[in-house]
C-alpha cells in the first residue's frame, strides 16, 4: 500500500516522524505560549485560546479513547480472522470477509450516530463505535495476509513435524505480521479520526475544542483543535509505517 | 486489498457432517435468541419519553407469526445435509430469507397501525433491537449464499433489484406511515428531499474535479518515477488527516479570500458552507483516484503494449485503446473507493454548514432526538451501500469479456 515509502530513504522518513512528534509535544504543552499570535490574528475574539480543558488533557483523552479501542479490536479481529483461516471456522470465512468489506463502506459518523440510541451520549457510545468500525480492517487484513503464506511453506513446516500451534506462531504469524499491521495502521487512522467526531456525542477529545469553535463560532478553537488532532494523526502514521517496515522479509519495504 | 484470492476446499470434511451449512444454523440461533430476549418494537406515550419494550410475540399477529415460523422452518431444514439436494436449499434460503425479511417489516409497520389505533395519537412506536438482528441476519444468510454458490453477477443483480424493489414499495404504500420513524419524517419531508439533493451534489462537485486531476496525475506518475515518490506522499498525508480537522483548517484561509475579495465571497467562497467541504473532499478523493489510475497502468502488460507500438499506433491510440481500456476496471475501483468515501465524508461537511444528510444527525444528536439522528444516519449507509454495490457491477462489466465473474 504504501506505494510513497519506495523512493524515499528510511532516513528521511525518520526525520519527518522525529520532527512532527516534537511538534505535537511542543504544541501540547505550549499551546498557551501561542496566545499572543493568536490574539493578533484574530483580535475580534476575545478568548482567543482554548481554556475550559488544558490541551495534554484533551491529547490524553482523545489517546485513551482510540488506545482502548484499538485493544479490543486488535484483539478481536485476530482472533475473528485466525478462526475464519482454521478449519474449525473456515466455512465462515467467505461471510466474515463480505462483512467486513460492506461494514467499510458505512460511514464512520453514521455508525457512530446509531450507536447512541443504543449506548446513550458520551465516553461509551464512542468507544463502541470505535471498536465495531476498527475491527473490520484488522479482521480483513488478517485473513488476508494469512492468505498471503505459500502453502508450500506451511508444507516444509509441516513436514518438519511442526505441531499446528508451531506453525501459527512461529510460521504464519510472523509472515502475516506485516499485512496484520497495516490493517491496524488503517483502523488506528480511522478511530483517531471518528474519535475526534465522538466530541458530538459527548465524549472529550481533541475534537472538544473544534466542535466548541464552530458551534461559538470562534476560529481559533478550531484550529488549535484541528492542529493537533491532524499532527496526531501523522504522527501515529509515520510512527505505523516505519512498524510495518521492520516486519516485512525482504520485500520492497525492506529494500527502500 | 486481495481477500478473495484465498479459499480452500471445504467439502472434502463435510461428508460426513449432518450439518451442510453451519452459518446459517448461527444466524438463525442469533435471529431465535434476539426474538426471545430483545424487544421488537418500543411503544413510547411521546416523541421524547423513554418506551416499553414489546416483544415479538405480542407485536406480530397470528398469521404474520405463523409465516415467520414457516419460514424459520425452511431455512432450519435447508441447513441440514439431507432432505434438501444442495442446489435447491440454497434457492430456498434465498426465497425464505427474502419472505422473513419482508413478513418482519410489514408485521413492524402492521403492529404500528394497531397499537395506534387504541392509544393516543401522540404515542410513538419504534423499530428495536430484535428487529434489527433479525433483518440483518435475513441479509447475511442471503449474502452467504450468493458467496457459497458463487453466483453471477446477473443473479445477484436481479435478486438485489427485487428485494430492494420490494422494500422499497412497502414504504411507497404508506404502510410504515404510523411508525415514529416515518412520522418523523412526515415533519421534515422537503427539508429532507433538499438535504438529500445537497449530500448527492456535495459527493458530486467533489468527484468531478477529483477525476480532472486525479486521473492525469496518475498518468504523469506512471510516465515519471522520479515524481511518484512524493506525489503519494503529499496525498498520503491529505488522506491521513482526520476529516472533521481538514474541514476546519480550510474555513481560516477561505474566509481570509472571501474577506479580501468581496467577489469570491459572493460566489460562495467564504469560511464555512460548501467551499471548504468540497475542497477538503477533493483532496481526499486525490490519493485512491491517482493511485487507482498508477496501479491499472502499472497492471497493462508491457508486450501488449509494445505490440500496440509495433503496429504503428501512436503514442495517443496506445493510450486510448489499449492503456486506458485495460486499466479501466482498476481505475472503476478507485472511483468505488473514492465515491463511498465522499458520501462518509459528506456526513461530517454537515459540523461545517454545508448541509447535506449530516445536518439531520447533528440536529438530532443536540436534540437527543434518535429518530432525526436515523433519519440522517440509515439514508446515508443506504446511499453508500447502493453506490458501492453499482460502481462494483460496473468494474465486473468494465472487464474484458470473458474474465468476468
Amino acid at each position: 500500500m504504501s506505494i510513497g515509502a519506495l523512493t524515499h530513504p528510511p532516513s528521511s522518513r525518520r526525520f519527518l516522524l522525529i520532527a512532527h512528534s516534537a511538534l505535537l509535544i511542543a504544541l501540547v504543552l505550549g499551546m498557551e505560549q501561542l496566545a499572543p499570535m493568536f490574539r493578533a490574528l484574530f483580535p475580534d475574539q476575545d478568548p482567543a485560546m482554548y481554556q475550559r480543558e488544558s490541551f495534554l488533557n484533551l491529547t490524553l483523552a482523545h489517546l485513551a479513547l482510540v488506545l482502548l479501542s484499538s485493544l479490543i479490536s486488535v484483539s478481536v479481529g485476530v482472533a475473528a480472522g485466525l478462526f475464519v483461516t482454521r478449519p474449525a471456522g473456515r466455512e465462515f470465512e467467505p461471510l466474515v470477509s463480505t462483512l467486513a468489506a460492506i461494514g467499510q463502506t458505512f460511514p464512520p459518523a453514521a455508525v457512530l450516530a446509531i450507536v447512541v440510541p443504543i449506548a446513550g451520549f458520551g465516553f461509551v457510545p464512542t468507544l463502541v463505535a470505535l471498536v465495531l468500525y476498527g475491527l473490520l480492517p484488522v479482521v480483513q487484513n488478517t485473513v488476508a495476509g494469512l492468505g498471503t503464506v505459500p502453502s508450500q511453506t506451511l508444507e516444509a513446516a509441516r513436514g518438519n513435524g511442526m505441531s499446528t500451534w508451531q506453525i501459527l506462531w512461529h510460521i504464519e504469524l510472523p509472515l502475516a505480521m506485516r499485512v496484520i499491521i497495516a490493517g491496524v495502521r488503517v483502523s488506528v487512522i480511522i478511530n483517531i479520526g471518528t474519535a475526534t467526531i465522538g466530541s458530538t456525542v459527548g465524549a472529550t477529545t481533541l475534537g472538544t475544542p473544534i466542535i466548541a469553535g464552530l458551534v461559538g463560532n470562534n476560529l481559533p478553537y478550531v484550529i488549535q483543535g484541528a492542529i493537533l488532532v491532524g499532527l496526531l494523526a501523522i504522527v501515529t502514521d509515520l510512527a505505523f509505517e516505519r512498524l510495518e517496515r521492520r516486519f516485512s522479509f525482504g520485500e520492497e519495504g525492506n529494500a527502500a | 486489498m486481495p481477500v478473495s484470492a484465498f479459499r480452500l476446499p471445504t467439502s472434502s470434511t463435510s461428508d460426513a457432517r449432518l450439518i451442510a451449512n453451519r452459518v446459517l444454523i448461527t444466524l438463525l440461533c442469533a435471529g431465535w435468541l434476539s426474538a426471545w430476549l430483545l424487544s421488537f418494537a418500543t411503544l413510547s406515550p411521546n416523541r421524547l419519553a423513554a418506551g416499553q419494550a414489546v416483544m415479538l410475540r405480542d407485536a406480530a399477529s397470528e398469521w404474520q407469526f405463523a409465516v415467520m415460523l414457516v419460514l424459520t422452518g425452511l431455512l432450519t431444514v435447508a441447513a441440514f445435509k439431507r432432505p434438501l439436494p444442495r442446489a435447491l436449499a440454497h434457492a430456498v434460503v434465498l426465497l425464505a430469507s427474502l419472505g422473513l425479511l419482508l413478513v418482519t417489516l410489514y408485521s413492524l409497520g402492521d403492529y404500528a397501525q394497531r397499537a395506534l389505533a387504541d392509544t393516543s395519537s401522540a404515542a410513538r412506536i419504534s423499530q428495536g433491537a430484535a428487529f434489527w438482528v433479525i433483518v440483518f441476519c435475513c441479509a447475511l444468510a442471503a449474502i452467504d449464499t450468493f458467496q457459497r454458490t458463487a453466483s453471477g453477477w446477473l443473479l445477484r443483480l436481479g435478486y438485489m433489484l427485487i428485494a430492494g424493489g420490494s422494500v422499497a414499495m412497502l414504504f411507497a404504500s404508506g404502510h410504515f406511515h404510523d411508525l415514529s420513524i416515518m412520522r418523523e419524517y412526515a415533519n421534515i419531508r422537503d427539508d429532507f428531499a433538499d438535504q438529500l439533493i445537497t449530500h448527492l451534489v456535495l459527493v458530486g462537485a467533489a468527484l468531478g474535479p477529483a477525476l480532472l486531476i486525479g486521473i492525469p496525475l496518475g498518468l504523469l506518475a506512471h510516465r515519471h518515477m522520479r515524481l511518484r515518490g512524493a506525489l503519494f506522499s503529499v496525498l498520503n498525508f491529505f488522506q491521513t488527516i482526520p476529516s472533521i480537522a481538514l474541514f476546519a483548517l480550510l474555513i481560516a484561509p477561505l474566509s481570509a479570500l472571501g474577506n479580501a475579495f468581496p467577489l469570491l465571497g459572493e460566489w460562495g467562497i467564504k469560511g464555512i458552507g460548501a467551499a471548504p467541504a468540497i475542497i477538503a473532499l477533493v483532496m481526499y478523493a486525490l490519493l485512491p483516484v491517482v493511485r487507482n489510475t498508477y496501479a491499472g497502468l502499472k497492471g497493462v502488460p508491457p508486450a501488449t503494449v509494445e505490440a500496440a507500438r509495433g503496429m504503428g499506433m501512436t503514442a495517443r491510440q496506445v493510450l486510448w485503446r489499449v492503456e486506458i481500456p485495460l486499466a479501466l476496471p482498476v481505475m472503476l475501483s478507485g472511483l468505488r473507493i473514492v465515491t463511498v468515501q465522499a458520501i462518509g465524508l459528506t456526513v461530517v461537511a454537515a459540523l461545517i454548514g454545508a448541509g447535506g444528510l449530516g445536518a439531520f444527525i447533528f440536529q438530532g444528536l443536540g436534540q437527543y432526538a434518535i429518530d432525526l439522528v436515523l433519519l440522517g444516519a440509515i439514508p446515508t449507509i443506504v446511499l453508500a451501500v447502493i453506490a458501492d454495490f453499482t460502481l462494483q457491477m460496473l468494474v465486473v462489466l468494465s472487464k474484458p469479456a470473458g474474465t468476468r465473474r
